[in-house]
């Protein structure tokens, strides 16, 4: 195996590009590569951000007119809802942990020199830096953007005359998920590839790190997965423009016959969701991998469980593709499908909850660093407690009954998957910075960050799941029509309050983030003291990664305070520290 | 450090916890023969989640604190890479609760969903279209008569809206209403369909909510056990007048339902 992997390295090495355009743009390198994956998720989730924020002054002050839009009528409020989603599912939560942190990171944590194929991976960048124009070009096409929110369901989403937006706006909306679907499956195919091949010598696969694992998991979940939204994609184009009818039956808009017969609404779902599930675990499962090296780090003690850990990824990765039923208890889907779904779904909490268990004793002993990423992994543990706690409510079909559709649902989902996945960012941010741009971010700042980012999200969250029981449906524009809504504007108030605070505190980041670049403190070539491979080569790292040398793994990824150790961590790269570890 | 995360994580955790214990927001009132039970296993899944999620924040808050860096007065670090003991003892467990929780469900969710309506069920057929919902009732005859979509008038409204037609001998006495009006203490079975794109028919004090799919006739059925006047909403985004998809349930004495259909019936003659 060893010979055949140097084979692959040396086969994949390419001399470092001089011109500008060669080297920041069309670049080769996975490091530039995942800059620029990183950037682009920076400029989409403030886009997104701004949206919400939009929707939620418009959800206390109705009348009110908004900057770019003016008068907000019904549609323009579902909009935003169907364009936050999306931008903030595909172009950052799909974008930033993987194609920004996995591109950079993975490739010189196994000791490759780059990833396996270098011009795919640019083309999987450029592939979905074009998804994104098309995406942000629906706004400004006629009708504007769509308004059949970010699951797209048919046939709202499969015919123009459904409603405004549903025109050339939605067309675009389709064509550009499908082009970000080609973007992630040549992802995927790379980040596979480069972990199966391009390990250095004595990086087993139980020696990976624990963000590698969950990379190279997530790259499976999305080769799977966005196969399939892909066709969906275009069967939908289909229907929207070529007479077809795989989504659409026999349905009249407004009196008016349509000409569809026949197709079945359900299908689209369930091509929808058999890819939207797993994509929650594409979206968590690197976040997941980030916080567990960070306990561990920080911690200055071994992972607990690295073999349960990895069983958990897998778990999780295998499991993910059985319940995308559970999205479906009120669809009309067979009530014993609901069933088995059900019973997969809670049957997914164990691998999440093991999960927990093992980050909860990774501190236990340690002697715990309160440094910047370590706040914001402390805090995903605590997102992603209570963001799971609420899944075994959803998960079981008859307290479904009352809580689908309900921001019980946006209360959930953001919590574990938006926020907590978006932790996981912040606190790769924090890690890794002073690798990538051979600076420290502000550690004050980082501070204040930290703590308008956790007690602001769940200020905005926490009460969603009251409004959730309250029987507040989701996705309404306006809460006056239904007389029962009345009573709970406050909770309304108070969470549109809280968004205020909360983005205020996201431009400290941003400031931080661009200010360290240029005048933050010099870092040194392993700041943290950790011991996993890209510690080991200059900040930052030179074109080939290791400088024309190739690292030989001989321990562990997390070996803190090794008893007889002269230091208390013991590199990847160092000599072995004996069988018994 | 570790104690203002200590104190933000707990304060956290209690705040939450205290509205859900409150109840200062909760469920609405249950109005069906199902609420009860329903809301039974709510409170129980409440409370078993309720306590894991307070014992995991509260150790996280307790464990970052007691275990901060300390300098040299800190107690060592020990070295261990985890046990497997544990490990199979809180999978165990999570799977016990987790499947446990769901097979205590399994029989409201059988009861509502797996066994179709009483055969002596009022039965209603309810209609979504974009931004209404429509009541046929199938009259003496207890037929629905036959509906074609070519006959739509959406903007007429009632019949007309569902494209009933009017050749057909079982359509004479059906009788469409835009409230839907049911008897106190019987089973209503109801038909749900929809004409353009899915709805969802959600009345939270009946706890009932199904989604209305064109192109399916999905039959469902629920008991209203207090009379009064309940909202119905619209749950599935169906476009720009989603919020606004509102309808009236009233559910009233055997004796009124029969006077209200009797005039309805009238009405038509």
């Amino acid at each position: 195996m060893a010979t055949h992997e140097f084979a692959a390295q040396e086969s994949h090495a390419h001399a470092a590009p001089q011109g500008f355009v060669r080297k920041w743009v069309f670049s080769l390198d996975h490091k530039v590569i995942g800059l620029q994956y990183y950037f682009l998720a920076l400029a989409a989730v403030f886009v997104g951000m701004f949206l919400s924020l939009l929707m939620r002054i418009h959800l206390i002050w109705p009348t009110l007119p908004l900057p770019l839009l003016g008068d907000i009528k019904p549609e323009t409020y579902l909009t935003l809802v169907t364009m936050h989603g999306t931008i903030m599912v595909f172009f950052v939560l799909t974008t930033a942990p993987q194609g920004g942190f996995g591109n950079y990171f993975l490739p010189i944590q196994i000791g490759a020199p780059d990833m396996a194929f270098p011009v795919l991976n640019m083309l999987s960048f450029w592939t979905t830096l074009l998804g994104f124009i098309v995406m942000i070009a629906a706004f400004f096409v006629a009708g504007g953007a769509p308004l059949h929110g970010w699951t797209g369901y048919a046939p709202l989403s499969a015919m123009q005359s459904t409603g405004p937006g549903e025109g050339l706006g939605a067309d675009l909306w389709i064509i550009s998920i499908a082009i970000f679907c080609i973007g992630a499956l040549m992802g995927a195919l790379n980040f596979i590839t480069t972990t199966l091949d391009m390990r250095a010598k004595g990086m087993t696969m139980m020696r990976l790190p624990l963000t590698v694992w969950a990379w190279f998991v997530t790259a499976i979940l999305g080769l799977l997965a966005f196969g399939v939204l892909l066709s969906a994609g275009i069967l939908l184009l289909m229907d929207r423009n070529l007479g077809t009818s795989f989504f659409v039956p026999l349905v009249t808009i407004n009196g008016q016959l349509t000409g569809h017969k026949g197709g079945s609404p359900l299908l689209w779902q369930h091509l929808f969701w058999f890819f939207g599930h797993p994509e929650v675990y594409i979206a968590i499962l690197p976040a997941m991998g980030m916080c567990s090296q960070l306990l561990s780090v920080f911690s200055r003690k071994p992972i607990f469980g690295y073999k349960a850990m990895v069983y958990a990824i897998l778990g999780i990765g295998f499991l993910g593709f059985m319940v995308w039923g559970h999205h479906m208890f009120m669809s009309g889907m067979s009530p014993y499908t609901a069933f088995a779904f059900s019973i997969m779904t809670m049957g997914i909490g164990v691998p999440s909850a093991i999960k927990t268990f093992n980050w909860l004793g990774t501190l236990m002993r340690g002697r715990i660093r309160f440094t910047s990423p370590m706040l914001f992994a402390i805090g995903f543990v605590s997102l992603f407690v209570s963001g799971g706690i609420s899944g075994p409510f959803l998960a079981q079909p008859v307290l479904d009954i009352q809580l689908h559709d309900t921001y019980f649902v946006p209360a959930h989902f953001h919590l574990i998957m938006g926020v907590a996945s978006i932790f996981g960012i912040f606190a790769a941010t924090y890690y890794w910075f002073p690798k990538m741009f051979g600076r420290m971010m502000n550690e004050s700042m980082a501070r204040w960050h930290f703590w308008f980012s956790f007690i602001g999200t769940y200020a905005i969250f926490m009460p969603m799941h009251y409004l959730g029981m309250a029987g507040m449906p989701r996705r309404y524009s306006q809460l006056t029509e239904v007389t029962y809504l009345h009573g709970l504007i406050p909770l309304q108030k108070f969470i549109t309050y809280a968004a205020f605070v909360t983005i205020a505190g996201q431009l400290i980041f941003l400031v931080n983030l661009f200010w360290s670049m240029f005048k933050g403190k010099q870092a040194s070539d392993n700041p943290w003291e950790a011991t996993t491979l890209e510690w080991t080569t200059a900040t930052p790292p030179p074109h080939d990664n290791f400088g024309g040398h190739t690292p030989v793994v001989h321990n562990g990824p997390y070996e803190y305070n090794v008893p007889g150790a002269p230091r208390d961590y013991v590199m990847q790269s160092d000599p072995e520290i004996g069988p018994a570890h | 450090m570790g104690l203002v995360l200590l104190i933000i994580i707990w304060l956290i955790t209690f705040a939450s916890t205290y509205f859900f214990i409150a109840k200062t927001w909760w469920l609405p009132t249950g109005a069906s023969a199902a609420a009860a039970g329903i809301d039974h296993h709510f409170t129980t899944t409440f409370i078993l989640m309720g306590i894991v999620f307070v014992a995991a924040q509260v150790s996280l808050g307790a464990l970052v604190w007691i275990y901060r860096d300390r300098g040299s007065s800190s107690s060592k670090v020990t070295y261990s890479h985890g046990n497997t003991k544990l490990e199979i003892v809180w999978t165990l467990l999570t799977t016990i609760l987790f499947v446990g929780l769901n097979l205590m469900s399994s029989s409201i969710w059988a009861s509502e969903r797996f066994r179709p309506a009483e055969v002596d069920a009022v039965r209603v057929e309810v209609t979504g279209m974009q931004f209404a919902w429509y009541f046929r009732y199938p009259g003496p005859d207890g037929k629905f008569g036959a509906t074609n979509p070519e006959l739509e008038d959406a903007s007429a409204g009632g019949e007309a809206a569902l494209g009933l037609d009017t050749k057909d001998g079982a359509s004479k006495d059906d009788v469409v209403t835009g409230t839907m009006v049911v008897p106190v203490n019987r089973e209503i079975e109801v038909i749900l369909r929809a004409h353009d794109v899915i709805h969802s028919f959600f009345i939270p004090t009946m706890r009932f909510k199904q989604d209305a799919v064109p192109g399916l006739a999905i039959h469902m059925h629920f008991t209203p056990i207090q009379t009064g006047d309940y909202e119905i909403l619209c749950a599935e985004l169906c476009g720009l007048g989603h919020y606004k998809m509102h309808g009236m349930l009233k559910v009233v004495s055997q004796e009124e339902f029969d006077k209200w259909l009797a005039a309805r019936e009238a009405e038509k003659q």
